[in-house]
């Protein structure tokens, strides 16, 4: 299993819902977060082009957070989700240089935190938070292993691109395109 | 024009809008790591060597300085660390992928092995003090038999030391003024010759001092030589290593970097070194203070600069 | 305002026990352990309560999600309501910080004055109330109950109506209609006889063709509204966006037409002649269902892409192409009618042409296009019937003729003592809405506020209207009260139910409390003929066939409709709301009123050299002011900043992220700076910026100096004069780089 999210760039109007649905499902305190909205414009006016996207950990195949965690704090559960154990880090900090993405971030209390694609929620059956309440339905959440599964699909018949590809870190958030 | 900008979610301290995850005492810790790697490195070789007599202080003295250095050290990792109450966790497992995990554990070896030795070297350098215990003065005993053992052991763990504060550093991937081959070997080298330089510092031993000037000398001009390795690899790389490079050569750090650790910190003392070799009078802890001031400043720039070289945004 | 007698109160003795101000971040952090947050996910035995979301006005149903000790943790869209569809928007997601704010108003509050010095002083209810009723009494007394006027909007609203009109008053407004949808409610009624309404009946999931004329949905987040939109996307809709700044809606379209602001009606009238006379219309229901289309023919011939292009310069290949894109979408296209939507005056006229597209089209009534909307009819508690006021609204409003709701700027203008006015108002309750940021005209509406009697404000928070009030009462928000049941017009029609999720923090109370207690004090018992509004509601869903049990379980009640199809069948006969029972194109009703009956274009002013019209909008993570210092949602967006082109930027010397204050056509300078944004996405001709920032009350501590106010800077408003509402879009403003403060700063 390996669990993927699919974010569909033409439908995202970067509203940050995804954002604060994650903090109260989450308990992300006020100034933290788990995922964030970048915009980006292009061209000039009138001829633009705006990509709105919704970010957050890539929870990445090749996870170099994972590698450099000195304690084993930052680990990988079933499905490919990273996760960190906040009693095992010792907020060295390691994960956090190491990620691309700017991902993760000192939790107040000392710890590192991070997106863990909702991981209880997934076991209860439910979607991420942030999947479940985007008014737009742009994102998507599933099994990259199951050829069946919606995202699975997505990314056959649609173009797509992942975020730093040249980081190596092989993401599983995609993102669909025109 | 092209435009890239965060909507929401992004101010989050020490992350945005730059990394400063790490501050000075990783620096610091980086800086008086190398350097004890450098003083025990140069101890341990001149006892294989059987030459102890000739370098008292790289043997004695300096390795207090050494014990010192690695136990502020790492102190200041703890004190960077925020969850610092979980730091027992770093010795609960052997992580190998981990540069800071083994790094903590050849530390740690090393940091005993140093103690040891200075322990074995105690009377010695103290010649009134009396370890009252009679198991205590045995075992002393023990160690000066098992010092040449003890080199051959601290030898390679220095090396290790020493090139683990640049992988430390290169292993990250993510920030591309670090991600370079070359960082293990810089850092040894720097360490080396920083650990020659405070050797120099406290030697008044003439022959000592000549000797690791002039080492010193040659470890400056290797370094001098990886430096400009390192940039023309990056100015060789992909647009973020460029941009990084840009950071060093023509951004926030170039004075920092060009002045006080270039010229500063390796050319002139490394100047002043080579006149010195030549007979001109110049007094020895000229180019050791500097050469000690341009190896923290050395470490700061590429701890801070770092951070803020990123592939994204 | 110097000698004001009503002076705003900025840092106000919130009484002796003033609750110290927490810095933001860490406040919620101290409170919970390490091993708490361990667990914080999910596996806390968190209760849910039905409510619907009081953010906006679209008032989405939801399920409040409380822990043992009663915290509202999370709020989540009902699954079952048309409204959300389980998805609430940012806002709504975010309503938990209107709950935690630490700045909300906690106890009633009377301004006093104390060493000539005038504050606000603590009150008990019994003590602001009784100072309340005996006001409203001796106003009463000595002008009528008519000289209290009610200016509201949202929920508060129907408890403080009700109040109002047993007490004898029906001097009410609310900015959402004049402010707000006015005129396209009056130019829809003119032309389909009927109004949009809220929800806009808008069939966008069924779409072909999508035409947005400044509307930005996207960013005006109205729910269904912007899901049904992704649906169309999916569909393979066509959109179409009119709008000088590339709205995140015109960055999702096929074709956006980057208008030059003010000109839209040109561009309306060019795309009538393209489907006329290109005979892409649709004929069957023209021929059917219209009224005047030969008029419309003749009057639009001259209006070709050729003539339009000099006037919106939008290219007429542009204009050919997207009417020809409408045309082969009809009926299943929407020419959305936006929804804020007084902008230069002629408003209701572009409205208007707005409807007469739709018409032309075919839309209205069709799938894809509009359907036909239908709502339950909450019965009302039994109650005697209202006292019959000598004058109200509309005898306010009778300059303009088809203003069918209160006009708040007249109310405003009435209460400002002149011989000539035939109504004079006395005082007012302001319940649920932040006059200082909604209404336009500061000087206007500063110089009402200081005329008169009393003036009372119902607010959650310390809003900067709370600043100008001799007495405040503080309501519990939407999550600690039990509401009115929401009933709104949609494909299906529904009710849903509010009920406290946990209890009022503070000593606030729930708006249906304070206005009964104000009732009692007033005699008016025979309209409180109950305990509280619980009673009501047991007794309403009782008449509808449900019961509060069955509410609180399922949140949201569907009923079957009853007026038929939700579309008009094929050839069927159908009778529009109209006059003649017609669609409209030409409007008798309107000529005969001294107006045009079909939409012409007119010009309107153009800034001149160094001043730039000033554009404003929504940002999607806000409503208005009301949320600017929730914490959740200000952690999201904290400020706004004023966008401006790179080449105007290169032509001013700003640079990003610098401060600029800005100075309007009136010399009004904004009180606080506002950021630059340098970017593409907005016309070199204006300069933008999200509406709801630059508070100016202190009390807020995160919102307080933020960004810039927009409002402060639209003191030019060209009125309606069909129905009265004041347009907003005719402002234009300079930058000025140095503080022009600065002297008078300590
Ligand atoms: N997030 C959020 N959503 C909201 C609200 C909120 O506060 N926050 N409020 C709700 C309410 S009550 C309302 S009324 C609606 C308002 O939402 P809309 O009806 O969508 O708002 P408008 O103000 O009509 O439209 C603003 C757009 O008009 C463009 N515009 C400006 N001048 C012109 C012009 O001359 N011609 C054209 N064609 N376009 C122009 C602006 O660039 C901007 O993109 O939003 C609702 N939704
Ligand atoms: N300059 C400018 N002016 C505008 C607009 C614009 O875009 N620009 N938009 C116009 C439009 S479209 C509209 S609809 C109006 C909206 O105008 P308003 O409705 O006045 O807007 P808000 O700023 O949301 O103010 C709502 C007030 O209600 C309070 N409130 C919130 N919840 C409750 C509650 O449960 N109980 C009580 N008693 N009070 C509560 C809030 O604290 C706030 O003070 O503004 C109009 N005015
Ligand atoms: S909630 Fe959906 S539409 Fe809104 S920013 Fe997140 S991904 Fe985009
Ligand atoms: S995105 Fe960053 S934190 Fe997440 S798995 Fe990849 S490297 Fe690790
Ligand atoms: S901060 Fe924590 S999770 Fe990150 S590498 Fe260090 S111990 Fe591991
Ligand atoms: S998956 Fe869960 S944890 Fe990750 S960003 Fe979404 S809501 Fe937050
Ligand atoms: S649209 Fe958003 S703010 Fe408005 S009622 Fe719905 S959830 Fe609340
Ligand atoms: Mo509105």
């Amino acid at each position: 299993m390996r669990y993927a999210m699919v974010i569909d760039t033409l439908k995202c109007v970067g509203c940050s819902d995804c954002v604060v649905a994650c903090q109260t499902e989450n308990n992300v305190p006020i100034g933290y977060c788990r995922d964030w909205i970048t915009e980006s414009v292009s061209g000039t006016y009138p001829t633009l082009e705006l990509e709105l996207k919704s970010e957050r950990c890539n929870h990445c195949s090749s996870a170099p957070c994972v590698r450099c965690c000195p304690t084993g704090a930052s680990h990988i559960v079933e499905g490919g989700i990273v996760k960190v154990t906040a009693n095992e880090c010792i907020g060295c900090g390691a994960c956090i240089e190491s990620c691309p993405y700017d991902a993760r971030y000192q939790h107040p209390e000392g710890h590192v935190d991070k997106c863990t694609f909702c991981h209880h929620r997934l076991e209860k059956g439910q979607l991420p938070a942030c999947v479940s309440v985007c008014p737009t339905k742009c994102m998507y959440f599933g099994d990259l292993d199951d050829p069946t599964s919606e995202v699975s699909q997505l990314l056959k018949s649609r173009k797509h691109k992942v975020l730093a590809p040249e980081a190596g870190t092989k993401p599983n958030v995609y993102y669909l395109i025109k | 024009m092209q435009e890239e900008i965060f909507i929401s979610g992004r101010n989050i301290p020490n992350i945005d809008p730059v990394l400063q995850v790490w501050h000075f005492p990783i620096s610091l810790y980086l800086f008086l790591g190398g350097m004890a790697a450098g003083i025990i490195f140069f101890a341990s070789l001149f006892t294989i060597m059987r030459k102890e007599k000739d370098f008292p202080t790289t043997v004695k003295g300096a390795m207090i300085v050494a014990v010192i250095a690695i136990s502020i050290g790492l102190m200041a990792l703890m004190y960077d660390l925020t969850h610092m109450f979980y730091a027992w966790q770093l010795y609960t497992t052997i992580r190998l992928e981990s540069p800071m995990s083994w790094g903590a554990w050849v530390l740690l070896i090393v940091s005993i092995l140093s103690f040891l030795w200075v322990f074995s070297y105690s009377t010695e350098i103290f010649p009134k003090w009396d370890w009252k215990f009679d198991w205590l003065k045995k075992f002393q005993a023990y160690l000066i038999k098992n010092r040449r053992t003890m080199a051959m052991v601290m030898l390679p763990l220095a090396v290790i030391l020493g090139i683990y504060t640049g992988i430390l550093l290169s292993a990250f991937n993510a920030r591309p003024l670090w991600n370079n081959p070359i960082l293990g070997p810089l850092f040894l080298t720097s360490g080396l010759s920083t650990g020659a330089a405070a050797i120099i510092l406290f030697s008044k031993n003439h022959f000592e001092k000549h000797l690791l000037t002039q080492i010193d000398l040659a470890l400056i001009i290797l370094e001098l030589g990886l430096i400009i390795h390192l940039l023309m690899g990056m100015a060789a790389g992909s647009a973020v290593q460029i941009e990084a490079m840009q950071v060093l050569v023509n951004g926030e750090f170039t004075v920092m970097f060009f002045v006080f650790v270039v010229i500063l910190g390796l050319i002139f003392p490394a100047t002043l070194e080579g006149a010195e070799l030549m007979g001109f009078k110049v007094p020895s802890v000229v180019p050791a203070l500097l050469i000690l001031m341009g190896g923290l400043i050395f470490r700061m720039v590429m701890v801070e600069a770092g951070q803020i070289t990123r592939y994204l945004y | 305002m110097v000698n004001s007698r009503r002076s705003f109160i900025k840092i106000s003795a919130l009484g002796a026990s003033g609750i110290a101000l927490t810095p933001l971040a860490f406040s919620s952090i101290n409170e919970s352990t390490l091993s708490e947050n361990l667990l914080a996910e999910g596996t806390k035995n968190l209760k849910r309560t039905a409510t619907y979301c009081e953010v906006c006005f679209w008032k989405c149903a939801a399920w409040a999600y409380t822990d043992e000790e009663g915290n509202v943790k999370k709020l989540v869209g009902n699954e079952n309501d048309p409204h959300c569809n389980g998805r609430l928007c940012p806002r709504g997601t975010g309503g938990v910080g209107m709950y935690n704010d630490k700045d909300r108003l906690k106890t009633p509050l009377i301004r006093k004055t104390i060493d000539g010095k005038e504050t606000f002083v603590e009150a008990s209810w019994d003590e602001a109330l009784d100072l309340v009723a005996s006001k409203f009494k001796g106003i009463k007394k000595k002008y009528g109950a008519e000289s209290l006027g009610l200016l509201k909007h949202g929920c508060p609203g129907a408890h403080f109506n009700h109040l109002f009109r047993s007490f004898g008053s029906e001097t009410d407004a609310e900015p959402a209609y004049a402010q707000c949808r006015g005129p396209r409610e009056t130019g829809f009624a003119l032309t389909f006889g009927s109004w949009v309404g809220s929800p806009e009946p808008t069939d966008i999931r069924d779409t072909k063709c999508l035409v947005l004329i400044g509307s930005h949905i996207g960013e005006n987040m109205h729910n269904s509204q912007i899901q049904e939109m992704s649906d169309a996307i999916d569909n393979g809709a066509t959109i179409i966006t009119v709008d000088p700044r590339l709205s995140t809606a015109a960055s999702k379209s096929d074709y956006w037409l980057p208008i030059k602001p003010s000109t839209d009606i040109a561009l309306l009238l060019a795309w009538m002649h393209v489907l006329i006379y290109e005979d892409i219309y649709d004929k069957d229901y023209v021929e059917r269902y219209g009224l005047g289309f030969d008029e419309l023919k003749e009057h639009v011939k001259d209006f070709t892409p050729e003539w339009a292009y000099g006037i919106t310069t939008i290219k007429p290949d542009q204009i050919r192409k997207t009417a020809r894109a409408m045309g082969a979408a009809s009926p299943a296209v929407i020419i959305h009618p936006g929804r804020h939507v007084v902008w230069y005056g002629d408003d209701t006229q572009r409205a208007r042409a707005m409807a007469i597209l739709n018409g032309l089209l075919g839309s209205w009534g069709r799938r894809g296009g509009f359907y036909f909307k239908e709502k339950i009819k909450i019965p009302d508690f039994p109650h005697p019937p209202y006292p019959e006021p000598k004058w109200g609204w509309k005898e306010l409003a009778a300059k303009y003729p088809l203003a069918d709701m209160g006009i708040t700027t007249e109310l405003i203008r009435a209460s400002i003592p002149n011989k000539d006015n035939k109504y004079q108002i006395k005082a007012w309750m302001v319940a649920g809405t932040n006059l200082i940021q909604s209404i336009p005209d500061t000087k206007l509406l500063l110089e009402a506020i200081d005329a008169l009697e009393f003036l009372v404000v119902i607010d959650t928070m310390p809003m900067d209207i709370t600043g100008y009030a001799d007495v405040i009462l503080p309501e519990c928000t939407y999550l600690e009260r039990c509401d009115i049941l929401r009933s709104a017009t949609n494909r299906e029609p529904s009710i849903a139910l509010r009920v406290a999720a946990t209890t009022p923090k503070y000593n606030t109370k729930p708006g249906s409390w304070i206005a009964r207690e104000i009732g009692l004090r007033l005699g008016l018992d025979e309209y409180y003929n109950y305990e509280n509004l619980k009673e009501v509601i047991e007794w309403q869903l009782e008449q509808l066939g449900s019961s509060l049990e069955e509410m609180k379980k399922i949140g949201v009640k569907k009923f079957p409709r009853k007026s038929g199809s939700m579309y008009i069948t094929e050839g069927e006969h159908h009778e529009f709301g109209t006059q003649s029972g017609k669609v409209e194109f030409y409007s008798a009703e309107l000529e005969e009123l001294g107006f045009d009956p079909m939409p012409v274009y007119k010009s309107h002013d153009h800034p001149e050299q160094g001043f730039y019209r000033l554009n404003y909008g929504r940002s999607p993570m806000h409503t208005f002011s009301r949320t600017i210092n929730n914490p959740n949602l200000n952690d999201l967006m904290d400020e706004n900043k004023l966008w401006v082109n790179p080449k105007v930027a290169r032509i001013e010397g700003l640079k990003n992220e610098q401060e600029v204050w800005l100075e309007n056509q009136d010399g009004v300078i904004s009180e606080f700076p506002i950021k630059v944004r340098v970017t593409e996405r907005i016309r070199w001709d204006s300069v933008y910026m999200y509406h709801g920032f630059g508070q100016h009350n202190k009390k807020l501590s995160r919102a307080y100096g933020k960004g810039a106010c927009d409002t402060q800077l639209i003191t030019k408003i060209s009125t309606d004069p069909i129905m009265g509402g004041s347009a907003m879009r005719g402002n234009f403003v300079k930058f000025i780089t140095n503080n022009p403060h600065k002297d008078i700063e300590v």
